[in-house]
């Protein structure tokens, strides 16, 4: 359970929270039309005579949307629908062409579904928690205004119209910013490891209408504000501690929260109220009749289902099997791209556990430093997993791999002939070795007293010394051996 | 030498094939008596360029050896189809102006099939009326005149006035049609030709203005049943780009028609037998009734027996669907738009709307509006639905018994001009026959079986199985043969 609580004048109050999360599914047609659906063209370039709702354009729906969306909705374990059909949603406005946006409210694609939030002791999620969804329904993207381009009217680019969307709807099951957060984290990573949305907010293809009540624990759901197309985590969390705050300073000086809906203003960090359920629209809601009900059969349904790749839970399970940290596991599995690059550094041989602390810390902490994504890396999982077999195997210590891996990145060549060429090999020359130990300890007789005299965290002094004379290239472990040895 | 627009389509196709005349010769005289007839104001749009330019090219082809199924057949084409480069309007102002850059799929394929366009025909607005007198264009006026002696213009019947009034008039001797809820069928009874509204999703929709889309069906309108099959065969067809389109080949109708209809069982619906009606109707009735034993067919009584509730199923479903599917027409994108100086947006839709619309077209979509708004969905629309697969299940009932249904196809003759303007229920009456078999997806033609005693044709209506138009077409053609109609409406324009 959340212990995220409001702490208002008469006490502490619930927050809960329920999200409709609008998903721009993965595909190069829209949902009705064979219109192109690239992200940033030029406005009004990629709308087709139906996306324009000529007159006597019919729609007619894109097979690869449809089973996108029921991908996503077995990716969630959700109830598929075999019998769904398309709503018309009637409302005027300049970037709705048809006059109407074709939707599904009766019989949505998908049903009942939930996924899993991890725990996060530092985000505030002291254990995993079930979140229900109670739906996903597929519908059409309006266009987009601008009001920037004359100084009395605005334009209207339909690049937009008519793209696909998944409304997937969430219970009212969240009670804090940080649950919320979370969801919409996971959701992403889902939708991206099944390939049916890119994720990316800031392009818009995904955004939340974010739902938030609140209630003395364990009274009655209270009145909930929709606060609409809220584009990031960080947004949702902050529209949700924002609402949560006002609406309980709002019941507590006497006032009641109306049922409305709120747009969310990140300039100055509020939301405000946009309309009110009075003039709620009358969206008149029925049965599109230029389609058929949409009817998917087995050899479908199945397609679709041997289609999934690997889903994070899955994923995160196995790299715990393995002896992965739970703390790796989770910082792998969160990105289907970096996911798919560590599997690719495993199936080339590389051991799980060494392999997973190297590329959350090294291979992370290059790209990092060069700002690229894992899927731009300049080394290969292949190329990782030579440098990683060698630390395995002692040709090389884990010291000198940091400096391998830093001509690989600057070179892009293999770790074995960095090695090679530059003579880096680790030295288990016993000889070598304790003629620079020798040398040490002549050198330091002071120390070599204080250390017999009992001093014996000096050992580490001695290792160290001894591994910069070796330049990095002796064994530690025989270096250990032979210190101890001439220590006495 | 034969006026060639006396002739059939049929007699052009092929004695255009014989060499008897050439098509450019055809075109010629049909664009004569197009232009020679302003006075029927049958035409919105003029296109005597299209019709010479596919007679050239069927001239050619037929010097060529490369005929095509409607080489050298000028057709006329109802203004709900949008036509590549010529206006479409829908007989709407909303539209007036309105050039697409794209044809529709039944349009498309009659070029395809080497049919030429006479030109754009006049209709009700957006399809909705009986009478054709809701066009911005101005009335359709029949070629018919009573027998009284007095000179009242009569109604051509509607939506599709345009297309009746022409081809009863030689303007053409085909055209296009659509039908929602009678609008091929009951045109063609007031002007004594035949029209034949195929199965639903037959014709492609794609292209044409949507009315109501679950009803909006395209067809033929022609003199005989013979041209109806021909046309039918070339303007039908499964389209990728309507998801309501069937998924069938489209037969060879005009080398199937047989008007033998031994083995085959005429249905008599008892709820078309309205109380009070023209006894000159049920007259027309029972005497095609005669006509179908005569052609060797058995006659059963049947029942439907949610008839009654057809008409209002249907002023509740069409308008639902024509609220929404108007929409669009909202002076963003295309067409009329009112922008009064300082308007906003909401003052330009409504400015547009208000202008851009006829009465008929908003009461429609006020009706549309109102029966799908919250709080009275279920009582209207829902229900409505309900009644609608009553009847379906009706006719399914019916058909186990009977393999066609014979019927009026209208309650009364073509009425004069302004006589139900006033009454819009006793206009919507006009539809109570028609209106089923519409409702129901269900292929129906109408045939002249007579003249009423004021000298005005009448109609048979024969409804078929789902996907029967042979069946249809084969009940028309023996009625055809045996009503003898040669009648025609003496000139006068």
């Amino acid at each position: 359970m959340s212990d995220y609580r409001i702490k208002g004048e008469t006490g502490e109050w619930e927050v809960v929270i329920g999200l409709e999360v609008h998903a721009q599914v993965t595909s190069n047609a829209k949902l009705f039309s064979g219109a192109a659906t690239a992200f940033g063209a030029e406005p009004n370039t990629q709308v087709s005579l139906v996306d324009a709702a000529m007159p006597g354009m019919l729609p007619v729906p894109n097979r690869e949307c449809i089973r996108q969306a029921v991908r996503t909705g077995m990716a969630i374990d959700a109830q598929i629908n075999k019998w769904s059909r398309f709503d018309r949603k009637n409302y005027f406005y300049a970037d709705l062409p048809q006059g109407y946006q074709i939707s599904q409210l009766y019989h949505p694609l998908v049903g009942e579904g939930s996924l899993t939030i991890e725990a996060d002791e530092k985000a505030g999620l002291p254990e995993a928690k079930r979140i229900g969804i109670e739906r996903i329904h597929v519908e059409q993207d309006a266009g987009k205004l601008m009001h920037d381009q004359h100084p009395t009217m605005s334009y209207v680019d339909l690049n937009r119209s008519g793209v696909a969307l998944m409304e997937i709807v969430s219970r009212p099951d969240m009670r804090s910013p940080a649950e919320a957060g979370a969801y919409v984290r996971k959701l992403r990573s889902i939708l991206r490891y099944v390939g049916s949305c890119d994720g990316n907010m800031e392009e818009g293809s995904m955004r939340a209408d974010v739902n938030v009540s609140v209630r003395k624990p364990g009274d009655e759901f209270g009145t909930r504000t929709e606060t609409k197309n809220v584009n990031s985590v960080r947004f949702v969390m902050a529209v949700i501690e924002g609402e949560a705050k006002r609406q309980v300073e709002l019941i507590e000086s006497g006032g009641t929260v109306v049922q409305e809906t709120r747009l969310y203003d990140p300039d100055r960090g509020e939301t405000r109220s946009m309309r009110s359920k009075e003039d709620a629209h009358d969206y008149r809601y029925f049965p599109d009749p230029d389609l058929l009900p949409l009817e998917l059969d087995d050899a479908f349904l199945a397609e679709c289902r041997e289609s999934l790749p690997e889903l994070p839970d899955a994923k995160r399970a196995r790299y715990l099997s393995e002896g992965i940290s739970a703390y790796n596991a989770d910082v792998l599995t969160a990105e289907v791209e970096a996911a798919r690059w560590f599997d690719a550094l495993l199936e080339a041989g590389a051991k799980p556990v060494a392999a997973a602390n190297w590329v959350t810390s090294e291979l992370f902490g290059a790209l990092n430093r060069l700002g690229k994504d894992i899927s731009e890396s300049p080394v290969s999982p292949a190329q990782a997993a030579e440098l990683l077999g060698l630390v395995a195997d002692g040709t090389i210590s884990g010291t000198i791999a940091k400096q391998v891996f830093e001509k690989m990145l600057e070179s892009g060549d293999a770790a074995g002939v960095i090695v090679e060429r530059d003579g880096l090999k680790q030295t288990s020359d016993t000889g070598a070795i304790e003629a620079e130990i020798a040398k040490i300890l002549t050198a330091n007789a002071d120390k070599v007293e204080q250390y017999k005299g009992g001093k014996e965290g000096l050992f580490g002094f001695f290792v160290g010394q001894t591994m910069k004379a070796m330049q990095g290239k002796a064994n530690p472990q025989v270096v250990n051996e032979l210190l101890k040895k001439a220590l006495g | 030498m034969t006026d060639l627009t006396n002739l059939t389509v049929a007699q052009i196709r092929d004695g255009h094939r014989a060499g008897n005349f050439s098509a450019v010769e055809v075109a010629e005289a049909f664009n004569a008596n197009v232009a020679g007839a302003k006075a029927l104001n049958a035409f919105i749009v003029e296109t005597p360029d299209h019709a010479l330019a596919a007679a050239k090219a069927a001239d050619a082809d037929r010097a060529a050896g490369t005929l095509k199924p409607l080489s050298g057949v000028p057709i006329g084409m109802k203004d709900l189809f949008a036509t590549n480069g010529v206006q479409t309007t829908a007989a709407s102002h909303m539209l007036e102006g309105f050039v697409p850059r794209y044809e529709s799929t039944v349009s498309q394929k009659l070029w395809d099939a080497g049919a030429g366009m006479l030109g754009k025909l006049n209709l009700d607005q957006f399809a909705m009326g009986s009478s054709n007198e809701t066009s911005y264009f101005g009335n359709v006026i029949s070629p018919w005149k009573r027998n009284d002696g007095g000179n009242a213009a009569l109604a051509p019947g509607g939506s599709s006035g345009g297309s009746s009034s022409a081809i009863a008039a030689r303007l053409c001797p085909a055209a296009t049609g659509t039908d929602t809820g009678g609008s091929i069928r009951q045109p063609a009874a007031f002007t004594g030709i035949s029209g034949i509204k195929p199965t639903y999703g037959r014709c492609s929709r794609w292209g044409i203005v949507a009315f109501a889309s679950s009803l909006d069906q395209a067809g033929p309108m022609a003199r005989d049943v013979r041209d109806c099959a021909i046309m039918l065969e070339n303007m039908a067809g499964f389209d990728p780009k309507d998801a309501t389109s069937l998924n069938l080949p489209v037969p060879d109708w005009e080398a199937a028609l047989s008007s033998d209809l031994k083995g085959k069982t005429v249905g008599i619906p008892k709820e078309y037998r309205l109380e009070g009606i023209d006894p000159d109707i049920d007259a027309m009735w029972d005497a095609g009734i005669a006509m179908l034993k005569d052609a060797g067919a058995e006659v059963a009584q049947i029942s439907l027996p949610h008839t009654k509730y057809a008409l209002p199923a249907y002023y509740i479903i069409a308008p639902a669907e024509a609220s929404s599917n108007l929409a669009r027409y909202d002076g963003v994108r295309y067409g009329l738009r009112d922008l009064p100086q300082g308007a906003g947006l909401q003052d330009m839709y409504a400015a547009t709307r208000a202008d851009g619309f006829g009465p008929e077209v908003k009461r429609r979509i006020m009706i549309g509006t109102y029966v799908l708004s919250a709080g009275f969905y279920d009582a209207y629309y829902t229900q409505a639905q309900k009644v609608r697969t009553l009847i379906a299940r009706d006719f399914e009932a019916a058909f186990a018994s009977c393999d066609v249904i014979l019927a009026p196809t209208a309650p009364s003759a073509a009425f004069g001009l302004g006589e139900k303007t006033a009454d819009p229920l006793a206009m919507y009456l006009n539809d109570v026959f028609a209106v089923p078999a519409s409702l129901a997806g269900l292929p129906a033609m109408s045939v002249p079986a007579a003249l009423n005693r004021e000298g005005l044709p009448l109609g048979l209506q024969i409804i078929g199985k789902a996907f029967d138009e042979q069946g249809v077409l084969n009940a028309g053609l023996a009625i055809e043969e045996r009503a003898g109609f040669t009648a025609r409406a003496e000139k006068w324009w």
